[in-house]
């Protein structure tokens, strides 16, 4: 039968066969910071107790993780990531999770299903996500001894934490 | 009768252009798969004359890092007659088995489904396949999904064994969905159907005035096109409140080349302060109208080249409301189950046709009151994550 | 043909549209991976009840949701 139904069938066709077209020039969708320079300086509480400032570690090799109880990936890579801050904390290295929620009540439960040893650290109003630019959910980024922001990733996949330990030996290497 | 040729264009193309895309193109950022689940469902329907109730199955597994697969098992086992059965005196008591079985893959933002599902009764053997890629942009604000669905079906008629009919369809669908703020996000989608082959009913009649029967109207088969192509549009949306709860309202417009227009309407509320319960709560209101060549009572036999009585595709409106619970079992894993729930959800439907009339009562044909429908659907299910 | 063309545009402009950031960052994204932001939470009871729905109605399609995700990784 002709008329509007064929129209509307002919108009999904052609949307159907652009679409690999289309998402070709957009693949990066968004600027991903490529930032570099001094990391910016804050403080944050901690859970258990007490406050932590970014300044205060500079010497140390820094790892910031910016992560929340809602993401699947942040939940795989915590294991790993305290794998990594076991391994190297006593070479000058330290690891610090930023929980980037408004609401603290699942933290808990997250933390007894996945427990760390290193510090998880509270941004409930979110400004040192916004100030780092976390532009996906987890992100992770290293500081070295000096103060300044050398590598980021943005995500995690299965793989990735063999990137992660590269780049902190790479760093606590230097001097 | 030819089968559109497009239809056999288009698939290879989609398929062809979703492996193309997620091969060639550097992915950006990656989605993730659907959560492994298992489902264990009670579902039980009382309304109209019949019953229908039976288990509902469904698991849903990761399998590396890529992909997803997912099997379900459901069972309708209907007893009781419906008013159709009921006023045309011939009873039929059925059990329908249906298996589905799927696989997604996951590369970057884009996900790949690929599906098939398998429907068995007495009298009824459907099969479909579908396809669906689903691609994430804008920094996963925005989901574009597209979709399309291949059925194939085969109709018999009990106690009738030289009886066998065929039913094609091919769907297409165009799903957008955009995060709008932190707080609402909303979704558009168009489906176009187009079905040919036998699209009536095998053991429905239509009736006609008679002055020689004795109820003043006699019946004859329906009698429907070879072909049907319906085209539907709905937006969604889903807003969470200043506390831990939401709102979503839905409206749908639905029209298609046998006359009929029908509109649905859904609003809902979602409750979730008191600690590990979840209540929903829904209205739902539709209404439609008549395909062209449908007709309570025709004047004489075979007056038009189409019959229908199907109530189906009649003039009517429906009301229904749901109320849901859900408790969430476990405080904190337990083995290898991160999370479980049960849940209870009832529906209650009615329906009010305007012109399709109640036969049970006796009356000069065509004063028959309209019918009416009421049922009650009631859903006990166990969820686990694992 | 206007149609295929403007489809065609349309994506292209949604995929070449690098310079539009997004207005809810993906740590903001709490509330909408929240099970109760979700059109499909519990997928095997809505496909039941959608059935019933279009067994015994004219309408059909159009229906369920078809996703948006955590915005993770």
């Amino acid at each position: 039968m002709t008329g509007k139904p064929d129209l509307t069938r002919r108009h999904l066709s052609a949307a159907l066969t652009a679409l690999p077209l289309a998402a070709m020039p957009g693949v990066q969708l968004h600027a991903r910071p490529a930032r570099s320079g001094a990391a910016p300086d804050f403080t944050l509480p901690v859970r258990g107790g007490g406050s932590k400032t970014l300044s205060t570690l500079q010497g140390n090799v820094v790892m910031l993780n910016f992560w929340a109880t809602w993401c699947p990936p942040c939940r795989q890579e915590m294991p790993l990531l305290d794998q990594i801050f076991q391994r190297y904390t006593n070479l000058g290295f330290t690891l610090l999770g930023v929980n980037v929620e408004q609401e603290n009540r699942l933290i808990d439960r997250f933390l007894s299903d996945v427990p760390v040893s290193f510090p998880i650290l509270l941004d409930t109003t979110e400004e040192v996500g916004k100030l780092y630019e976390v532009a996906a959910m987890p992100t992770t980024v290293l500081i070295d001894r000096q103060g300044n922001m050398r590598e980021h990733f943005f995500g995690y996949k299965p793989g990735d934490e063999n990137k992660y330990q590269d780049a902190v030996r790479a760093l606590i290497r230097e001097r | 009768m030819a089968k559109p040729a497009f239809g056999r264009l288009r698939l290879p193309a989609l398929v062809g252009g979703a492996l193309l895309y997620g091969v060639v193109v550097p992915q950006g950022e990656a989605a993730v798969l659907p959560d492994d689940r298992l489902d264990v469902l009670y579902h039980y329907y009382d309304g109209g004359g019949i019953t229908v109730e039976g288990p509902s199955v469904l698991v849903r597994k990761q399998l590396g890092e890529r992909f997803s697969v997912q099997g379900k098992y459901h069972v309708d086992t209907i007893t009781g007659a419906s008013i159709d059965v009921i006023t045309t005196a011939s009873e039929y008591r059925e059990e329908r088995t249906e298996l589905s079985a799927s696989v997604d893959y996951l590369r970057g933002d884009t996900l790949l489904s690929l599906g098939v599902v398998s429907s068995d009764e007495n009298d009824y053997k459907g099969r479909s396949f579908n396809i669906n890629i689903s691609q994430e942009v804008f920094a996963a604000m925005t989901t574009i999904s597209m979709g399309y669905v291949r059925g194939s079906d085969e109709i018999g008629r009990s106690g009738d064994e030289t009886f066998t009919e065929e039913l094609d369809r091919h769907s297409w669908r165009l799903g957008l969905s955009q995060v709008v703020t932190r707080n609402l996000v909303a979704e558009l989608a168009f489906e176009t159907i187009s079905d040919t082959g036998f699209l009536n009913n095998p053991y429905r009649q239509v009736r006609y005035l008679d002055g020689d029967a004795p109820r003043g109207y006699a019946f004859q088969s329906e009698l429907y096109p070879r072909r049907r192509t319906s085209n539907a549009v709905a937006m969604r949306g889903r807003y969470h409140l200043p506390y831990r709860a939401s709102v979503h309202a839905e409206y749908r417009y639905f029209v298609d080349d046998w006359g009929i227009d029908a509109h649905t309407t859904r609003i809902g509320y979602t409750h979730a302060t008191v600690p590990r319960f979840i209540f929903d709560v829904q209205y739902r209101y539709y209404t439609q109208g008549a395909a062209d060549f449908w007709s309570d009572l025709y004047p004489f036999r075979d007056a038009q080249n189409f019959l229908a009585r199907d109530k189906e595709l009649s003039r009517y409106t429906s009301h229904s409301v749901r109320f849901g619970t859900s408790y969430e079992l476990f405080d904190s894993p337990i083995g290898f189950m991160a999370r479980g729930s049960i849940n209870l959800v009832y529906d209650w439907i009615t329906a009010d046709y305007a012109d399709f009339r109640d036969l049970r009562v006796t009356e000069t044909p065509g004063d028959e009151p309209g019918y009416s429908l009421s049922a009650n659907v009631i859903q006990l299910f166990f969820s686990v994550w694992f | 043909m206007s149609a295929r063309l403007a489809c065609l545009s349309l994506l292209l402009l949604i995929g070449g549209c690098s310079s539009i950031e997004p207005w809810v960052q993906p740590y903001e994204r709490d509330r909408l991976a929240d099970p109760i932001m979700s059109f499909d939470r519990d997928p095997v009871s809505a496909g039941y009840l959608q059935k019933v729905y279009d067994i015994r109605e004219g309408a059909r399609g159009a229906t369920g949701g078809s996703g948006g995700g955590c915005g993770c990784n």
